[in-house]
C-alpha cells in the first residue's frame, strides 16, 4: 500500500491518469473509428449479437420441437432457414446454437486470457520465474490436448454435473476445459513483449520513482502489450468456437439436443446435397462472427499502440 | 519342330498365366473402414462386433456360419451330426474331427490341445469372457487325439454348435495364449492384440482404436488365397464419412454398419460406384433399462447389482417403464433412421421366423395418453415446471448412446415424446470406440452403464439364439466381478427366467424350444427390462470391383475374406 502512496505524487508525471484515462478513451475511440474494418467488424458483431440476444422474442419457435412431417425443407415464407431432417426448424436452431456459442466463445476467451497474461506478465517481469512458468507453458503444449480433455471431463463431468445440472455443468466444464488448454500462446507472445518493455526507459522511471511491482506490471506494460493480447482474443475466440463444436463431436461437449454452430455445421454435413442452406448458416454466422472480431481486434489493436496515437 | 516349339512356348505362357492370376497377394491391398474402431483383437475379451469382426480375420473358429443359416467348417473337417456319428444319438456329446493340414501363422500345427485350451481359457470364470454363454452346460473338453476334440454336455443339447462356432467363439493358440488363463487374461496386451491364428491374414501392425494392418497368411492352407497381399482396417470417422468413401469417392473397399440417414444414403448411392449390401439377422435397436442405481454418490457400489439391494429409484417400477415404452412411435424412428433397412418390432428376438414372437405387437401404436394415466397412477405427479415429481425426486433420466447421427436423431426423438411424459432426459453421446470398448477404467462403456437408459444394437451370433437369451440371466449381469463383459448390462434379474433359460437347455424338440424362446422374449418385453426399437438389417457398402462377398448376419461379414478379389 505504501508503494501506491509514495507513487501518488508522481501520477502527474506519467501519462495515464484517471483524467488523461477519459481522454484517451475519447482518443482510442476516435482513432478506431477511423479504421473501416474495425467499424464495420463492430457493426456486424453487434448485429450477430442482437440477432441471436433478440431474435427468440421476434421469431418464437422452440428450437427442439420435431415436425416429422416438414422434414428436410428449403427455405420459405414459414420456415425462412427451412427444416432439418427431424423437421425442426433452422432458424431457431441457429439463433439458439448462437448464444451457445457466442457465450462459450467470449467465456473461454476470457479464461485463455487472464491466463495468459498473468502468466506471460509475470513471467516476463519476474526472472526467477521466468523459468519456471515457461517450462509450464511448454508442458501444456506438448500435452496432447485430446487424452488431457478426456481425463479431465471424465474427472468432473459427475461432480459438476450433480452440483451445477447438466446444462450448466457442462457449460462450466466445456468453457474451462477450453480456456485452460488455449492460454499457452498468449502466455509466450506476452512475455516475449514484456522482456522488451521492462528494460525500457519508462519503465525504469517508475521504478526510480518508488512505483511497486504490480503498479508498474499493470499500469506501465500492460498497456502496451494489450495489442498482442487483443489479437489473442479474437483468435482466441474464434479458437474456442470451433473447440467446442470438436468436443461436442467427440461426445465431450454439450448434449446433442443443445444447438450450437459448431454442432449444426457438424450435423448438416452429411445433409450438403440435400438441404445445402444447413451448413450455409452456420457456416457464415461462424466466420462472420470470427471475422468480425478480428477486424475489430486490429482496429483495437491499432488504437491502443501508443506509438500510432495521436498521429493523423 | 518350329511349330512344336511355339506351342511349348504358348502352354507355358498360359501356365504362367494361369498361374499369376490365382497367385496369393496378386490384388494388393483392401481397405475396409469400419467407423467404430477395432479396440482389441480377442473376441473372448470384448462383446464389441466391431472387435469380433476385426478378430475374425485372423482367428478361425471350428465351423462357420453360411448365408442362409448352415453351416460350414473352417478348422473341422466336417459338421458332426448325428447321422455321421459326430453327435451321439443322446444329444450329450459332440465329437469334432479336426483338420490335419492346418498350421498356425507361425509355423507350428493346429492341434486337438489348441481347442481344448480355448474351451478352459474362456470358462475360467475369472477371465471375464464374453463368450462364456457359448460353453453353457459344457461338462468337459477332451482331446480324444491331436485332431478329435470331445465335448460332453451335463445335459442333451439339441443344438450342439455354439461352443467353437461363428466368430465369437474361434480357436486361441494354446502356445501364446498359456499364461493367460483367469485373470491374466486382461493383462496379456500382446496376446490380446495380436494374437496368432490359422486365418487367411496375419496382424502386422495394431494400433487399438484406430488402425489394424493385416497381412497375407503365407501358410494359409489354400495355396491361392488370400487373393489380397494386405488388409488394411481403418477405424474412426462416422457411418456417413465411411459411406461416402466407399460409394462416392471410392477410397475404401468396404465399409461396414451404414447407420446413416437413408435418405443420405440412397444419395451416396445413385453416384455408382459401389454399392449397398444388407442382410437381415437378429440386429435389434434397443433401449436398455438400467435396474440398478447408478448414481454417482454411491462410489465404488454405483451401478452394481448387489443382490438387487440397490435399485433403481425411478425405474425399478415396472409401471415407469411401461408408460417410457408406450410413448414410443417405433414407425416414425424407422422412417426416419433406417427406411427401407428396418422395420419396426416389439420383439428382442425378431428372427428367425420360428422364434418371432406375435405377443408384444401394441407397441407399435404410441399411446401417449396412456402413459401419462400410467405414470399419475404410478405416484408420479408434475411439478410446476411440468417435469414430474415423486417423494421429492425429480423424474429425471440420464440417456446415453454411442455417436453416430441416427442415433443423435432417435435420442431427439425420443426425448421429445417423453418431455410430453413430464419426463425430464438429458441426452449424453459417446464416442463409438469408447463407448463398445472393454477399458474397465473408463466410466463411459455400455458394460458399465452409468446411466439411466441406454440405446444400441445388438444380435445373436448364428441362427439357434439360445446362447443370446441367455445373456439376459442373473449369471451374466455386468459388474465389478466381470469387469463389466457381462452381457446382461441393464442387471436386470428373474428366477423365472432363468428357470426358463435352463429348461431351455434341456428342451430337444425344435417347436418345444420356439415356444421356450418366445415366453423369454415376452418376458423381457412385458416386464419393459428392454425396449425394442426397430429390426435392423446389417448394411454395408462394396466397391463395384470387389468381388466375392457374401454378406450375411449369422456369422462375421468378413467370414470369407480369403475369397475375396479384385474383379475387373
Amino acid at each position: 500500500m505504501s508503494d501506491i502512496d509514495l507513487a501518488r505524487p508522481t501520477e502527474s508525471l506519467q501519462a495515464p491518469t484517471s483524467a488523461a484515462t477519459r481522454k484517451g478513451a475519447a482518443e482510442i475511440w476516435h482513432q478506431f473509428s477511423r479504421h473501416t474494418g474495425a467499424v464495420i467488424g463492430m457493426i456486424v458483431f453487434v448485429t450477430i449479437v442482437a440477432v441471436v440476444l433478440l431474435g427468440p422474442y421476434v421469431y418464437p419457435v422452440k428450437a427442439s420441437e420435431t415436425n416429422v412431417r416438414a422434414r428436410n425443407q428449403g427455405p420459405s415464407v414459414e420456415r425462412p432457414f427451412g427444416t432439418d431432417n427431424l423437421g425442426r426448424d433452422l432458424l431457431a436452431q441457429n439463433l439458439a446454437g448462437g448464444r451457445v456459442s457466442l457465450a462459450v466463445g467470449v467465456s473461454a476467451m476470457l479464461i485463455s486470457i487472464v491466463l495468459g497474461t498473468i502468466v506471460g506478465q509475470v513471467a516476463g517481469y519476474f526472472p526467477r520465474l521466468d523459468g519456471p512458468l515457461m517450462r509450464l507453458t511448454d508442458l501444456f503444449l506438448a500435452l496432447p490436448i485430446l487424452p488431457l480433455l478426456l481425463v479431465i471431463i471424465m474427472l468432473f463431468r459427475d461432480t459438476l454435473r450433480s452440483s451445477f445440472g447438466p446444462q450448466t455443468g457442462i457449460f462450466l466444464l466445456i468453457v474451462t476445459v477450453i480456456g485452460i488448454t488455449s492460454w499457452m500462446n498468449t502466455a509466450r507472445v506476452v512475455r516475449g513483449d514484456v522482456l522488451a518493455l521492462k528494460e525500457r526507459e519508462f519503465v525504469t522511471a517508475a521504478d526510480a520513482l518508488g512505483s511497486g511491482h504490480g503498479r508498474i506490471m499493470w499500469f506501465h506494460i500492460l498497456p502496451n502489450v494489450m495489442s498482442p493480447i487483443l489479437v489473442s482474443a479474437s483468435l482466441g475466440m474464434a479458437g474456442a468456437i470451433i473447440t467446442e463444436s470438436a468436443l461436442s463431436f467427440l461426445g465431450l461437449g454439450f448434449p446433442s439436443d443443445v444447438p450450437t454452430w459448431g454442432r449444426l455445421l457438424f450435423d448438416g454435413k452429411d445433409y450438403l446435397n440435400i438441404t445445402p442452406m444447413r451448413v450455409v448458416w452456420p457456416g457464415l454466422f461462424i466466420s462472420l462472427t470470427v471475422l468480425s472480431i478480428n477486424f475489430m481486434g486490429d482496429g483495437l489493436r491499432d488504437a491502443l499502440d501508443p506509438r500510432l496515437r495521436g498521429r493523423e | 519342330m518350329k511349330f512344336l516349339r511355339t506351342i511349348i512356348l504358348i502352354v507355358g505362357l498360359l501356365a504362367l498365366m494361369g498361374t499369376s492370376l490365382a497367385q496369393r497377394g496378386r490384388d494388393g491391398n483392401l481397405d475396409l473402414l469400419y467407423w467404430q474402431a477395432v479396440s482389441i483383437l480377442n473376441p473372448y475379451l470384448s462383446g464389441g462386433t466391431k472387435d469380433i469382426y476385426g478378430s475374425s480375420i485372423v482367428l478361425e473358429p471350428l465351423a462357420r456360419y453360411a448365408p442362409d443359416g448352415s453351416f460350414v467348417p473352417f478348422l473341422a473337417a466336417e459338421i458332426p451330426t448325428v447321422e455321421n456319428g459326430g453327435i451321439a444319438e443322446d444329444l450329450t456329446s459332440i465329437t469334432w474331427k479336426l483338420r490335419d493340414d492346418v498350421v498356425w501363422s507361425d509355423g507350428t500345427p493346429f492341434t486337438a490341445a489348441d481347442v481344448v485350451f480355448t474351451g478352459e481359457y474362456c470358462m475360467n470364470d475369472e477371465a471375464g469372457c464374453t463368450a462364456r454363454n457359448f460353453f453353457n452346460d459344457i461338462e468337459s473338453i477332451e482331446a480324444l487325439d491331436d485332431h478329435t476334440v470331445h465335448i460332453t454336455f451335463s445335459v442333451p443339447k439339441p443344438f450342439p454348435y455354439s461352443a467353437f462356432v461363428s466368430a465369437e467363439s474361434p480357436i486361441l493358440q494354446r502356445a501364446q495364449f498359456a499364461d493367460c488363463i483367469g485373470v491374466r487374461a486382461q493383462a496379456c496386451s500382446a496376446q490380446n492384440f495380436g494374437p496368432i491364428g490359422t486365418g487367411p491374414f496375419v496382424v502386422r501392425d495394431f494400433r487399438p482404436n484406430d488402425v489394424v494392418t493385416y497381412e497375407a497368411n503365407e501358410l494359409f492352407r489354400e495355396a491361392d488365397k488370400p487373393a489380397f497381399q494386405t488388409v488394411t482396417l481403418k477405424g474412426g470417422g462416422d457411418a456417413a464419412s465411411a459411406a461416402r468413401a466407399v460409394l462416392e469417392t471410392g477410397e475404401a473397399d468396404w465399409a461396414w454398419n451404414l447407420q446413416v440417414d437413408p435418405v443420405v444414403l440412397a444419395q451416396m448411392e445413385a453416384a455408382g460406384i459401389g454399392q449397398l449390401t444388407s442382410s437381415f439377422g437378429t440386429s435389434v435397436e434397443r433401449i436398455l433399462v438400467n435396474f440398478t442405481n447408478v448414481d454417482a454418490s454411491l462410489g465404488n457400489d454405483r451401478g452394481e447389482y448387489m443382490d438387487g439391494n440397490n435399485p433403481h429409484p425411478i425405474l425399478a417400477d415396472l409401471r415407469v417403464r411401461q408408460a417410457l415404452s408406450m410413448a414410443i412411435d417405433r414407425e416414425i424412428l424407422v422412417e426416419i433412421g433406417y427406411g427401407p433397412t428396418g422395420t419396426t418390432t416389439c420383439n428382442i428376438i425378431p428372427a428367425p421366423e420360428i422364434y418371432a414372437s406375435s405377443a408384444n405387437d401394441d407397441c407399435l401404436m404410441q399411446d401417449v395418453e396412456g402413459a401419462n394415466a400410467l405414470l399419475d397412477e404410478a405416484g408420479w405427479e408434475r411439478g410446476a415446471d411440468g417435469v414430474r415429481v415423486k417423494d421429492g425426486r425429480r423424474f429425471s433420466l440420464l440417456y446415453q448412446t454411442s455417436t453416430n447421427a441416427v442415433r443423435q436423431d432417435f435420442q431427439a426423438l425420443i426425448k421429445e415424446w417423453w418431455e410430453e411424459l413430464g419426463v425430464e432426459v438429458e441426452l449424453r453421446n459417446i464416442d463409438a470406440g469408447v463407448f463398445f470398448g472393454n477399458d474397465p477404467s473408463s466410466p463411459d462403456t455400455y458394460g458399465k452403464f452409468w446411466a439411466d437408459v441406454q440405446m444400441f444394437t445388438s444380435s445373436a451370433a448364428g441362427t439357434d439364439v439360445e446362447a443370446y437369451a441367455n445373456r439376459w440371466t442373473c449369471g451374466e449381469i455386468s459388474g465389478r466381478q466381470n469387469q463389466w463383459l457381462g452381457n446382461n448390462q441393464h442387471r436386470w434379474c428373474e428366477s423365472e427366467y432363468d428357470a426358463l433359460s435352463d429348461q431351455l437347455a434341456q428342451t430337444v424338440d425344435i417347436d418345444e424350444r420356439a415356444e421356450l424362446i418366445k415366453a423369454m422374449n415376452d418376458m423381457l418385453v412385458q416386464d419393459v427390462a428392454v425396449m425394442p426399437l426397430v429390426h435392423r438389417a446389417d448394411v454395408s457398402a462394396r466397391a463395384n470391383s470387389l468381388m466375392g462377398t457374401q454378406k450375411q448376419s449369422w456369422d462375421s461379414e468378413l467370414w470369407n475374406i480369403a475369397d475375396w478379389y479384385r474383379g475387373q
